[in-house]
């Protein structure tokens, strides 16, 4: 017989509102606005964008509000919107070359056309609390310079010309790219399948596995041809007018990982590459995902596989964590049923045990009275 | 910034072009303002939305090689019928229907010839001229942050 338990409705409604008094919190501070979120919490939206794989900062920045700056709740909540819009098409890759560069970086090159441009960067601040972001001083306006002339040309096509390097992949023939969204997992997947799933992995998991390359584990011998963010046209093809018009911009961060690698017998000696791209600006988690890019490339270059950054199946299934979140945070719902039956098996295996211990040692005592 | 490289278009095609980024990248408020001093308002009727939906950016792999889906944008689009019989046809990211439905009536506006001048003088231009000194203003910023590399010369003999 199965009884259905009801019950918690009002315990629920309890907490949901407890919930929304906790997240306006003090009522003598002013509440925050979404634009306010945008602006001055920036890179915790354009993780939530990356990571929901949904570039709309306003929706972004009341998905960080309602979930009180939970990000990986912000996420989910930004998925589950996602479900609820259709697809009216799909873009012209984006031109990562005609970009409006923000920052643009090189380890691997000093002098370089566009040359190193650091942008608006955390690197080389000291890492000291700044006392004087508790009160709202004045901020002065950033100094300005002369631009230089001239696209400014990305790393991998200046070291192309080398032919040291692996060129871009080819274009397939009119072949379109897989999409997660639209079809089931499957493995071995291409690389196509593979940069959609890393773009929207969870930051920490690709961080700790690119760090995991670098401390030997599928050690690829990494340098940063380049990072660069800026903003991109995004265009679609309107067939009421005719060709691709332009929808406007988005930012995006792009890092091209160069790996030394000393040949295989599917590849000669040459720098191979890993690769990142990710929306808005989000320069640990592009560098990480080159990273893991490069590593799951293993079997493609006759790499031995050894690690778990190399594990096609391993990284690409764990790697985004709305799936992850949902799967360990369901263990706290209600298991009374499961529980109270495996209880019951418990408690049958432990009478099993103890029974048969009871026996042998009566058999055992038996065979002494024999003696 | 234009990514299509492969068909070269006529000098019309590359006009409308121009006249949808420019719509596209328009504000709510530039739009409305236009919409304000238009002398005559026309008449005009929804074909389509205006209506959200999404659109899959797709990047290329290393950059430059195969297509991969890199992930999706909000994008709105409205199609109006002025009763002039012009279909105008607007999309601009994010959620913004009023922006995006006023942004297909000045479309149609575009491409009849009494009001042409009107869209170009009024709105084109000035959301050019106001995208192009955004860009100027972030791109001196950005150089200000160029490093100037040089050589210190160590020791003295």
């Amino acid at each position: 017989m199965y009884v259905a338990v009801k019950g918690g409705e009002a315990a629920i409604n309890a907490a949901h509102s407890l919930l929304a008094d906790r997240r306006r919190g003090d009522r003598s501070l002013p509440s925050l606005t979404m634009e306010q979120i945008v602006e001055q919490l920036s890179l915790a939206v354009d993780r939530v964008m990356a990571e929901a794989s949904l570039y709309d900062r306003a929706l972004a920045a009341l998905a960080v509000r309602q979930s009180r700056g939970d990000l990986i709740e912000a996420i989910f909540l930004l998925r589950a919107y996602r479900t609820t819009l259709p697809r009216f098409g799909t873009s012209v890759p984006i031109d990562t070359a005609n970009m409006q560069i923000e920052r643009r970086i090189s380890a691997t090159y000093k002098d370089l056309p566009g040359g190193q441009v650091l942008g608006p960067t955390f690197d080389y601040t000291h890492r000291l609390l700044d006392p004087a972001l508790l009160h709202d001083e004045a901020v002065e306006e950033p100094s300005r310079k002369e631009p230089l002339p001239g696209a400014t040309t990305r790393v991998s096509d200046i070291l192309a010309t080398e032919g040291l390097i692996e060129a871009d992949s080819v274009l397939p023939q009119d072949e379109p790219p897989g999409d997660l969204t639209r079809e089931p997992m499957e493995f071995p997947m291409g690389r196509d399948l593979r940069l959609q799933a890393l773009a929207r992995g969870d930051e920490g998991f690709l961080l700790a596995l690119g760090y995991s390359t670098q401390r030997g584990y599928g050690r690829n011998h990494p340098f940063v041809g380049e990072i660069r963010i800026g903003e991109v046209e995004v265009e679609m093809e309107v067939p009421e007018i005719g060709f691709a018009v332009s929808l406007g911009r988005i930012q995006v961060t792009e890092c091209q990982m160069v790996n030394q690698f000393k040949g295989s017998s599917k590849a000669p000696p040459q720098f191979t590459r890993g690769y990142g791209l990710v929306f808005g600006q989000s320069e640990r988690k592009a560098m990480s995902m080159s990273l893991v890019d490069r590593a799951l490339r293993a079997e493609e270059l006759g790499e031995d596989i050894t690690a778990p950054a190399q594990d096609e199946e391993f990284v690409i299934s764990h790697a985004d964590n709305v799936q992850a979140t949902g799967f360990v945070e369901h263990l706290k719902l209600p298991h009374y049923v499961d529980f109270q039956a495996e209880l019951a098996l418990v408690r049958r295996m432990r009478a099993d045990i103890e029974a048969t211990q009871e026996e042998n040692s009566s058999v055992e005592g038996a065979t002494e009275n024999r003696r | 910034m234009t990514n299509s490289s492969s068909n070269p278009l006529a000098p019309e095609q590359e006009a409308r072009r121009r006249a949808a980024a420019l719509l596209a990248r328009a504000r709510a408020d530039e739009l409305s303002t236009a919409w304000e001093k238009l002398p005559i308002k026309p008449e005009s009727n929804p074909v389509r939305g205006p209506e959200t939906g999404l659109v899959m950016v797709r990047g290329r792999i290393g950059g430059g090689g195969a297509p991969f889906n890199l992930g999706e944008a909000t994008v709105t689009r409205a199609t109006v019928l002025l009763s002039s019989g012009t279909a105008g046809h607007a999309q601009s990211l994010g959620t913004d229907k009023a922006k995006v439905r006023l942004a297909a009536i000045f479309d149609a506006l575009w491409q009849e010839e009494q009001t042409a001048a009107f869209v170009e003088s009024e709105i084109l231009a000035p959301v050019e001229a106001r995208i192009q000194e955004e860009d100027r203003q972030q791109a001196e910023k950005t150089a200000a942050t160029r490093v100037d590399f040089f050589t210190m010369v160590r020791g003295d003999d």
